[in-house]
């Protein structure tokens, strides 16, 4: 394995981890900072925050997305808002609650030292976005308001209408340009990475691809972060934007990086249903609709057919409430998403397919009036009405979880450094702060807590010992990654087959939706392992990708991204079934309590599975490495939200 | 349903384009716009034709991506909203439906339905921001911002940088996008500090961008997938009046 697996929390208290942490970690001064050179791959809010940060700092920063401009990265689409321990509602929270509600949430599954950290660099997050001119929403005294979201018993969620993503992105984005315009930080727009260069055991360089003119660059930097997302594209359907992919993070892997939990992925319970083969994402409607909105189908399914508002209050079942009434409609994603299988599975599912719930507002329109049900969720319902061409003030809303975040990513340490010295990684592509399932309006808490205030601590420490070391582009690692990278390009266009990209996309997702989605067993998860080489080996024999390299070309791009979810597909599976547990939204069918909800096996599992990427996964299959969790703090509950 | 599509090809910035007709036939009308071009681009494939380049990511009408022009509007039909949430069910079946890029000089095309919006970034880079160093921050709720203040400036901040604003007007101007950026910065008193100069190099960096100006004709607004209102032009027009003065002045 390339470099250390160790975790390196820090010795002390909780409390005082990270304090003691940044008193104790190396600094780079101020006439330094510009001899070294970062590169950054990504611009949401991770990648985004991190780069005008470390660029403010005075660092050289070269910053990469896909998308035509920085602001248009996928955080941008985050709804409902973003959490922090300001206490603001007097209600009783605190550092340590969001902290406890973080690492409950996620079933026992993350390091406590991570997600203390999270807690508490959380409120400082709220003051920058605040000075950089977000305009969170206010109550009519002038101060910041606040709204409830799952999985809390406190009301601790800053937003921006539903577009808090948006605002927040746009937040970094504005600190970004200040950057570029100052020339610490270089912006490469539609500029993909195509893999990593590593140099004598350090990341030091990447090589990427101008999804303009098709031309391969070589790049070297003295650190390298990846802040480039989730992989619930995985799926094929899912919330998440047309073009994330896991090829950064993939190909990183591929090159030594572990990939920690890829099983870990969360069903959002609150999407509009699924409507045809033609569809080519699923549409979240934002948690924060649970506030209001109560969850329900029929009692008996020879209801279902009818017109939700015939039928009448002591026909329904509102489920939520039912099995968990200290929490009830604001249970945590991975059970509400569960029980909103389970009752589709009885058969008492809504709309066509009976793959859908009702989420009503009758209730909240009656005591709050429409006015005010406008006022929070408007955007939300005409969001709806567009796609469904149905009018939620008038009839419930039919929802049903769809694939939205995914908690497992590359494995990295306290510093937010990954097992290869200098390759960072932040944000949603790394493993670190939501254990096997993620709260409601933690993920942008996160990205910007990585970007803002921890990678700038941590990255230094890293840099202090690695002056001078920086690589020419003309050094053999590079060369031969270059070709490496060219030469796959070269076989995905002589394939010249006959079947779609999209339709050999289309059956992985169905596949794993199927045998690894909301619910998984052993049996399930070998019949994936069986079937994806197949559909793997058709890729590889039949698709067809037209154009040329040298060449605005999109087919070229998604085939890249779509060869990597096949053979990634294998390792999130593999991961699955090696967890013999259920955990969050790791629910395996064998280990459930008497009332179906997830029985963990912390004798056994209370760790971290990190991979090692072993060769051609069709012939070696990828070696595990466990992260034992240490809860020095927190006594393991099962986790009860009734 | 089906359609008869008359689509912009251009193989890239210098070469010249054409309208170019395809059959899009069983198409569902819960299908969006995108999903009907994705099933387009789909049978082009097998038949062995390059697809259709289009841009577009979050398909949920927030990340401003997609920038087509549908029968000569902006977006489309389907006011407000971005193309990613305009839905088939809007057209008449066989309907003839023509594409072509967001139409702006300071956009140049890159191919087929693609188009180059670095200009917009520029423009941002110029001045549309607040110095905000992370770290020395004071607490958020150090600074009361009256609700209303607040909410006038989300209105303007929602603007998704699409640039249908531009390639709506006569002018090709992109007073909507600056006005927006500047509003939502000077209606908080954090903008206050950089308030004068911010509107100046921000209009600046847009006139030299090759943008026209507003002669109020509002079809800006009229197309805008944010619904940002016309009169945010209005109180850019005043912010740059007042800097200008202020600037004659020697303040």
């Amino acid at each position: 394995m390339i470099g250390n697996f160790e975790a390196r929390t820090p010795p002390g208290p909780l409390a005082a981890k990270w304090t003691n942490h940044k008193d104790h970690s190396r600094l780079v001064s101020p006439n330094n900072r510009r001899k070294f050179d970062i590169i950054m791959v990504g611009s949401g809010l991770a990648g985004g925050s991190a780069a005008a940060t470390l660029g403010e700092l005075g660092y050289r920063v070269k910053c990469f997305c896909y998308q035509d401009s920085p602001r248009r990265a996928h955080s941008i689409a985050a709804q409902g808002g973003i959490n922090a321990a300001k206490n603001y509602q007097n209600d009783g929270d605190s550092v340590y609650r969001l902290f406890y509600d973080t690492i409950k949430g996620g079933d026992f599954r993350s390091r406590e030292a991570n997600v203390y950290r999270l807690a508490e660099v959380s409120t400082n997050i709220i003051d920058q976005c605040v000075a950089q001119g977000v305009p969170f929403a206010r109550e009519y005294g002038g101060l910041l308001a606040n709204r409830s979201f799952g999985g809390a018993q406190v009301s601790r969620t800053f937003y921006a209408r539903g577009q808090t993503g948006q605002q927040l992105l746009l937040g970094c984005y504005q600190a970004l340009c200040r950057q570029i315009a100052a020339g610490t930080v270089q912006m490469f727009p539609q500029t993909e990475m195509l893999d990593v260069v590593i140099v004598d055991g350090h990341a030091k360089g990447i090589i990427t691809r101008n999804l303009i003119s098709g031309k391969i660059d070589k790049y070297s930097a003295d650190a390298v972060v990846l802040a480039t997302g989730g992989y619930g594209n995985a799926f094929y359907l899912s919330t998440n934007a047309r073009g994330c992919n896991v090829t950064a993070t993939y190909r990183a892997y591929k090159k030594g990086a572990l990939f920690a939990n890829p099983c870990f992925t969360q069903i959002h319970p609150t999407c509009i249903p699924h409507s045809g083969e033609y569809q080519s994402k699923l549409t979240l409607m934002s948690e924060s609709l649970r506030n209001d909105g109560r969850v329900w189908v029929p009692k008996r399914k020879e209801d279902c057919s009818k017109p939700p508002n015939e039928i009448p209050e002591k026909d329904r079942d509102y489920y939520l409430e039912r099995k968990y009434p200290s929490y009830g409609n604001l249970s945590p994603r991975d059970i509400s998403s569960r029980a909103a299988k389970e009752v589709c599975d009885e058969g008492r599912g809504v709309g066509p397919g009976g793959r859908g719930v009702c989420l009503d507002f009758a209730d909240a329109i009656k005591r709050l009036g429409k006015e005010t049900i406008r006022e929070r969720y408007g955007n939300l319902f005409e969001v709806y009405e567009k796609i469904t061409g149905e009018n939620a003030y008038q009839a419930p809303m039919r929802i049903y979880p769809a694939v939205h975040y995914t908690m497992g990513g590359l494995w990295v340490d306290y510093n937010l450094m990954s097992n290869v010295p200098g390759l960072f990684v932040i944000g949603e592509a790394n493993f670190s702060d939501h254990g096997a399932n993620r709260l409601g309006a933690s993920a942008l808490m996160q990205g910007l807590a990585d970007g803002y205030f921890i990678l700038p601590y941590t990255l230094p420490n890293y840099l202090a010992g690695q002056m001078g070391r920086r690589p020419s582009t003309d050094h053999a690692e590079f060369k031969k990654t270059d070709r490496d990278v060219r030469s796959k390009i070269d076989n995905l266009l002589k394939v010249n087959g006959k079947i779609s990209l999209d339709s050999i996309h289309r059956q992985l997702g169905a596949l794993l939706w199927d045998k690894c989605g909301m619910s998984r067993s052993a049996k399930s998860l070998q019949e994936a392992l069986a079937k994806i080489p197949e559909l793997r080996q058709r890729f590889w024999r039949e698709v067809r990708v037209p154009g040329d390299d040298e060449d605005f070309n999109q087919a070229l791009e998604r085939a890249g991204r779509v060869a990597d979810f096949l053979e990634f597909a294998e390792l999130m599976c593999t991961d699955a079934l090696a967890r013999d547990e259920s955990c969050g939204a790791h629910f395996r069918e064998e280990h459930q309590t008497p009332e179906g909800e997830a029985l963990r096996d912390d004798e056994k599992f209370a760790s971290v599975f990190a991979w090692e990427f072993q060769g051609n996964p069709a012939t070696a299959g990828p070696k595990l490495h466990r992260e034992p969790l240490h809860f020095e703090t927190v006594h393991l509950t099962q986790r009860s939200y009734k | 349903m089906n359609f008869e599509l008359k689509v912009w090809r251009q193989p890239n910035a210098k070469a010249h384009g054409k309208l170019v007709e395809y059959e899009a036939v069983d198409i569902p009308a819960d299908a969006s716009f995108l999903e009907m071009l994705d099933i387009v681009n789909e049978r082009l494939l097998l038949r062995g034709e390059e697809p259709i380049a289009f841009d577009s990511d979050c398909r949920e009408g927030i990340c401003g991506t997609c920038s087509l022009t549908i029968n000569g509007d902006a977006h489309g039909p389907d006011h407000p909203g971005a193309v990613c949430e305009l839905y088939m069910r809007k057209f008449h079946d066989g309907e003839t439906i023509i594409v072509e890029p967001f139409r702006v000089k300071s956009f140049p095309v890159i191919k087929d339905l693609v188009v180059d919006r670095g200009a917009l970034d520029r423009i941002v880079q110029a001045g549309g921001f607040i110095s905000a160093r992370a770290g020395s921050a004071p607490e958020a709720n150090s600074v009361p911002i009256p609700k209303h203040d607040a909410d006038l400036s989300m209105e303007a901040a929602a603007c998704i940088g699409c640039g249908a604003c531009a390639a709506a007007c006569p002018n090709a101007s992109a007073m909507l996008f600056t006005a927006a950026k500047v509003s939502h910065l000077a209606l908080l008193p954090q903008g206050g500090p950089e308030r004068t100069s911010r509107v100046l190099k921000m209009v600046r960096a847009m006139d030299a961008e090759g943008f026209g100006n507003c002669t109020n004709t509002y079809e800006c607004e009229a197309v805008c997938p944010a619904e940002i209102s016309a009169s945010f032009i209005a109180k850019l027009n005043r912010e740059y009046a007042r800097a200008s003065l202020r600037k004659s002045v020697g303040e």
